[in-house]
């Protein structure tokens, strides 16, 4: 399941109140998440995530466990996001929102094409490549499914 | 050159692994949201029944109609599936099953985030919420990365009147509140010989105010005699020191009475700092403190006195509420002027039985001391059962003696 995109470059400690603020969440409609994501930190941000690989510092996620940061990052049409380290909480709702997320220490280049496979762990930035540490045969289940919920249904 | 955790999830820090759970449980918060998750899922039946329990806490008994609706759905749920099962006034899940149902080397997942509670049994136990929970129900395993881990070193014994809690406080407060995130916390060295089982439980439980994903302890004769009491044959699991990049050393003989200021676990000074705030009520009981030990230290000091301040009394499960009734530790705590709650969680998060009104203090011997937690505009200070008994005689925050 390789994803590829370009790189948008973010910094590190992004919490889930940057990636979408609280002010939004008293809603079920995922498309309001989509546009407003991001929005105290750069409006104009959300109009370049469609198809594209975030690639951001360390301690991505960090804060509320809100499990809305995750879903507004996928529906926003991000394919991956790349970062040293993620928040616990927000790692495991990424994975269990289908949203793919990788581990590496990697040079963001804003705008160069990123392939990005979550099964090998291989990263392309350019023409360099990077490896992070392969996810497990049920997170890729998971992630190809769309979400746990959705693993689930099609299990059965 | 494994640590425990390493060595229970078979594979080496910052893996991510897929694993069977030896046992899950939820608790009547949870376990309603886990109930809804799993009914989206569309799932069979329950993978393991028999190791997937359901444990009330939270509420109990029931504090309005709507709350006894949900339980009462989740309670049918529970018995028509035929999955373990208790009641409200069982206890609170975490120490339910630390009486002799978590076994060393099992990998325990619960949704409550002091979960963490149980890895004193050397366990890999920890916390998730509730769609990840609805997934174990369906299928009887869950995915995990392998967390780095950091040692704690402890060397020496506790001088009283220090206890458990006390070195628990210091340990957060030396890691501060996202110290350990997603790591895992051993507690290793000497120092761990003469803690008893009660004092790991504490230890394990305030894993997770750092960001720890668990607190283990290496499963040793303390151990093994408390399962072998519920009828367990057990072995000891042996440390292979090597294995800590990160570390740090505490001497516990070093320890004294702490208390943890609002609005932050990791705030901590010597409660002689602090003695003489004036306090509007003293809370023992939960997940941290509610321990017969621990109510027996609190009464051994409030014994044939009156408490000068609003007292509550949770234990954490009918087991220790029915131990301190034989011993007389009960009778102690009714005739100092304690009040007694049901076996629970109590009003350690806010919800009923002892919330506090604005501008209110509370001494308490949870885990939390958050900002309007206990009820909005109320402060909680933390500490341990013999500071609350102190504190509870002089009607003000007070560093406990030392008993002779």
């Amino acid at each position: 399941m390789k994803v590829e995109g370009p790189a948008v470059c973010l910094g590190a400690d992004i919490d889930t109140d940057i990636i979408i603020a609280g002010r939004y969440l008293r809603t079920k409609d995922r498309s309001v998440w989509a546009t407003h994501v991001f929005e105290d930190m750069d409006p104009a941000l959300a109009s370049r995530l469609r198809g594209a690989v975030i690639v951001a510092g360390k301690n991505f996620g960090c804060g509320s466990s809100r499990e809305q940061a995750a879903i507004a990052l996928r529906e926003a049409g991000v394919r991956c996001v790349i970062a040293p380290s993620f928040a616990r909480i927000f790692f495991r709702n990424a994975i269990n929102t289908g949203l793919p997320v990788m581990e590496c220490e990697c040079p963001c280049m804003e705008g160069k094409k990123v392939v990005a496979d979550p099964a090998s762990g291989r990263i392309e930035i350019g023409d360099r490549v990077f490896f992070a540490r392969p996810l497990s045969p049920r997170m890729l289940g998971i992630l190809s499914a769309g979400g746990l919920v959705e693993y689930w249904r099609k299990k059965r | 050159m494994t640590t425990l955790s390493e060595r229970i999830l078979g594979a080496p820090a910052g893996s991510y692994v897929d694993c069977r759970v030896d046992r899950c449980y939820v608790h009547d918060g949870t376990g309603v949201l886990t109930l809804e998750a799993y009914q989206a899922m569309q799932a069979e039946r329950i993978a393991r029944r028999d190791r997937t329990y359901v444990l009330f806490d939270h509420i109990v008994p029931a504090n309005n109609s709507v709350t006894a609706g949900l339980q009462a759905e989740l309670r049918r749920f529970a018995r028509d599936g035929g999955l373990p099962f208790t009641d409200i006034g069982e206890g609170i899940c975490h120490q339910v099953m630390g009486e002799g149902i978590v076994l060393p080397d099992e990998i325990v997942v619960g949704a409550d985030s002091h979960t963490c509670t149980l890895g004193a049994f050397g366990a890999f136990a920890t916390g998730v919420g509730a769609t990840d929970m609805a997934a174990i129900w369906a299928d009887g395993g869950t995915w995990f990365r392998v967390p780095e881990t950091i040692a704690i070193f402890l060397s020496g014994s506790l001088k009283e009147p220090a206890e458990a809690k006390d070195l628990a406080l210091t340990y957060v407060s030396r890691l501060s509140m996202d110290g350990a995130t997603y790591k895992a916390l051993e507690f290793v060295g000497d120092g761990v010989q003469s803690l008893s089982m009660e004092s790991r439980m504490t230890l394990s439980n305030l894993a997770v105010e750092t960001g720890a994903k668990a607190g283990l302890f290496y499963a040793d004769g303390t151990t093994c005699a408390y399962l072998g009491d519920y009828g367990h044959s057990v072995s000891p699991q042996v440390p292979d020191e090597s294995s800590y990049p990160q570390r740090l050393e505490i001497d516990i003989s070093d320890i004294v009475p702490v208390v943890a200021v609002p609005p932050r676990v990791d705030t901590v000074r010597p409660v002689g700092d602090l003695a003489g705030l004036p306090l509007d009520q003293v809370f023992v009981g939960t997940c941290t403190n509610g321990r017969y030990g621990d109510l027996e230290r609190f009464a051994r000091i409030v014994r044939g006195k009156k408490v000068r301040v609003r007292t509550l009394v949770a234990p954490a499960s009918r087991r220790v509420l029915a131990r301190a009734s034989a011993t007389g530790v009960l009778s102690w705590l009714i005739e100092a002027g304690c009040t007694i709650l049901p076996p629970g969680c109590g009003p350690c998060l806010g919800a009923h039985q002892g919330v506090l009104g604005e501008g209110e203090v509370c001494l308490s011997t949870a885990n939390r001391n958050f900002r309007n937690r206990m009820g909005v505009g109320g402060e909680i200070y933390l500490a341990s059962p013999a500071t609350a008994a102190a504190s509870a005689l002089a009607g003000a925050l007070a560093v406990p003696e030392v008993p002779r």
